[in-house]
């Protein structure tokens, strides 16, 4: 029996550590619903740089602009490029058929995007693209290896230049160590931005990829906002109303022994 | 009887009880029925079960009004549900929570009636009906998750159904049989449909009814093992009994609330569970192409899942793991007849019967843990440990419960 236990023991506890891997390094953030400005900037983002190729197909314009605090009639304006109503969903006008011509595989759709991968790993992801002449785009990714999208935020971030191994970066992190606070440039030995090349600095380029994802959860489930408010509600009513039922049971109870 | 009860009254009820046994009903089940007075914490989970199945029809049928049963239909429609119905949010996470509350209260009425041999005679049927209630449930369960149309609603079915491919000569037939195709494809998904909103709701709904009919014909068991009915007073209400109604009626109440409460923190605050209620690659659709890197099944499989993948391969079949999960649940229907203990309640069984117990406890969380974890040779073993303990609780029951020595049974209920 006691074998046992330690064999299971044994068996068991390095299962503990494995169970958040898989992907490698990834970058914590926080997501924060309530911040309506990074949302706000998100879906500007998102409309901008990432719809070019995915579309969202189950967010409607409208529920965005409302839920994130914004005029539906000056989203309609300013961003919404195509022909669709503000109503609709946020559909692209390229087809999956000539996607999957043009890319292998036709990007996916981006609305569960956050749900499927969750946030952090998209944070990481949005910003672990680096210079890789082999690769058909010109880059690759330290999250997910020889992927087959572009750096579309890479004139923003400019060019990454990579020292390490894939599996080293993948394994610690292309930005994981953060920034030198006397010089602003980043500590990690592994990648460097190449001067010039970005519009952005490397801490203005992480607040832009925040806001991009922040949005991206709000898009994978815009419930949550009326469900943290009605569940509150709810738990609050449920714990009174348990005193009430315990107070009723008692009084019924009173006199079986 | 109840027929000629409650005849001839004045008002409205009385011209129903002409009619029809109403009044006569009642009492037979909640206000006249005598429930032992010693009832405990168990004892709340027979009446959650009714809650979540409740739970479980009302937001299905306002569920299936906005759903599409299609392949190239299903995932948007969800996806339409959590965002354009009025709080179909709601209702979405009230059912996928409730499907994994089904199976905790299940799982702990079960565990209550093995503790105190509620399946012993005369409540075999009882135990029997309720084990039917769990293959259905099991089966309502699995078809249920096909629904949605995600990657691992998908592959989950594929592995399932692929198990009856083991089946010696007519696997291959058998599952294209249950497919209705080669491969699980819309045709699978509408027949799940039928099965997971019409036939098997009927059946579980039936069964239910039985089970409880079953039980208030023999009365309730307790956590003292003993029969109330033999110490009745002078109107023949057993000196241990309380009526249902109101006394457990109002006691369920509070359980009710107490459950609620952590089902309702779940359904508006982790809806996905950590990943257990709600898996993520079911975020993507159903991609036939595209195997997700690791399939697990549900929680409430996975113990049945471990043993299935515990057992080694036989000249290159799956059949022997197939057939060791099948008796896993099998054995649990015999349950009343490997007991052969004087005694029901493990409070007057001989310590052999409480190691047994807990031991099988531990096998099985363990196993439910193994299920859901990638597989390595280390694992295996204890999985392998573990599917070994679990049934040697059911094989070894006819011994130590009949040589070790029991405890005197009290003649009233205690505390």
């Amino acid at each position: 029996m006691k074998k046992f236990l330690i064999t299971l023991v044994m068996a068991v506890l390095p299962l503990t550590a494995n169970a958040a891997g898989g992907s490698g390094h990834l970058d914590h953030m926080d997501v924060d619903l309530h911040n309506q400005a990074s949302l706000q900037r998100g879906m500007k983002t998102f409309v901008n740089y990432c719809m070019g190729c995915h579309s969202a197909e189950y967010q409607r314009y409208e529920r965005a602009a409302i839920d994130l605090g914004m005029n539906p009639e000056v989203v309609a304006e300013h961003l919404i490029f195509g022909d669709l109503k503000v109503g609709e969903q946020m559909k692209i006008s390229m087809s999956k058929e000539d996607a999957g011509k043009w890319f292998g595989n036709p990007p996916p759709d981006l609305t569960l995007e956050a749900r499927l991968r969750g946030g952090d790993w998209l944070y990481t992801y949005l910003r672990s693209f680096y210079a890789d002449d082999s690769r058909p785009w010109g880059v690759n990714n330290a999250v997910f290896k020889d992927v087959g999208m572009p750096n579309v935020l890479g004139s923003l971030q400019g060019i990454v230049k990579a020292n390490c191994s894939w599996d080293e970066m993948n394994a610690h992190g292309l930005a994981g160590h953060g920034i030198d606070p006397l010089t602003n440039t980043p500590l990690n030995s592994c990648a460097s931005v190449v001067d010039g090349t970005g519009e952005l600095s490397p801490q203005e380029f992480d607040k832009v990829v925040y806001d991009l994802v922040n949005f991206m959860v709000y898009m994978g489930e815009p419930s949550k906002l009326d469900s943290h408010r009605i569940g509150t509600y709810v738990l609050i009513f449920l714990f009174l109303f348990f005193f009430l039922a315990y107070a009723l049971k008692k009084e019924f109870w009173r006199d079986i022994h | 009887m109840a027929g000629s009860r409650n005849k001839g009254n004045p008002g409205i009820m009385g011209w129903i009880d002409d009619r029809f046994p109403a009044t006569a009903m009642w009492e037979d089940h909640l206000s006249k029925y005598y429930a032992p007075k010693n009832f405990n914490f168990w004892y709340f989970f027979g009446s959650l079960a009714l809650l979540v199945l409740v739970n479980q029809l009302l937001t299905g049928i306002w569920l299936t009004m906005s759903y599409n049963p299609s392949a190239e239909g299903a995932f948007a429609s969800i996806e339409y549900i959590m965002r354009d119905v009025e709080y179909g949010w709601l209702l979405r996470y009230m059912h996928s929570t409730g499907a994994s509350a089904f199976f905790v209260v299940v799982y702990l009425h079960m565990l209550r009636g093995m503790m105190y041999g509620s399946y012993r005679k005369p409540r075999e049927l009882v135990w029997l009906f309720g084990m039917t209630i769990y293959l259905a449930l099991m089966a309502e369960a699995f078809m249920g998750y096909l629904l949605p149309w995600g990657q691992m609603s998908y592959w989950g079915a594929q592995v399932i159904v692929s198990l009856f491919q083991a089946v010696p000569f007519i696997g291959p037939d058998l599952a294209e049989w249950i497919r209705g195709d080669y491969l699980i494809s819309g045709i699978t998904l509408n027949r799940f449909f039928s099965l997971h909103v019409v036939a098997l709701p009927i059946v579980l709904l039936a069964l239910v009814v039985l089970h409880i009919i079953a039980l208030h014909e023999v009365g309730s068991n307790n956590p003292d093992g003993i029969e109330i009915k033999e110490k009745k007073d002078e109107n023949g209400v057993p000196l241990d009994g309380i009526p249902f109604h109101p006394y457990y009626s109002v006691k369920d109440i509070v359980g009710v609330v107490v459950f609620l409460f952590v089902f309702c923190a779940v359904v508006f605050f982790f809806p996905e569970g950590g990943g257990y209620l709600i898996e993520a690659p079911n975020f993507e659709p159903a991609n036939p192409l595209k195997t997700p890197p690791h399939i697990a099944p549900v929680w409430y499989f996975t113990p049945f899942y471990a043993m299935l993948r515990a057992i080694p391969p036989l000249f290159g079949s799956q059949f022997p793991g197939v057939v060791v999960m099948g008796g896993a649940i099998a054995i649990l229907f015999v349950l009343p007849w490997l007991d052969r203990s004087p005694v029901k309640s493990i409070r007057y069984k001989g310590m052999p019967s409480k190691i047994m117990l807990v031991i099988f406890c531990i096998s099985f969380v363990i196993l439910g843990y193994l299920g859901v974890v990638a597989s390595t040779p280390g694992r295996t073993i204890v999985a392998q440990v573990c599917t070994a303990l679990y049934f040697a609780y059911f094989f070894l029951m006819p011994f130590y419960t009949k040589m070790e020595s029991t405890k005197p049974v009290p003649e009233r209920v205690t505390g």
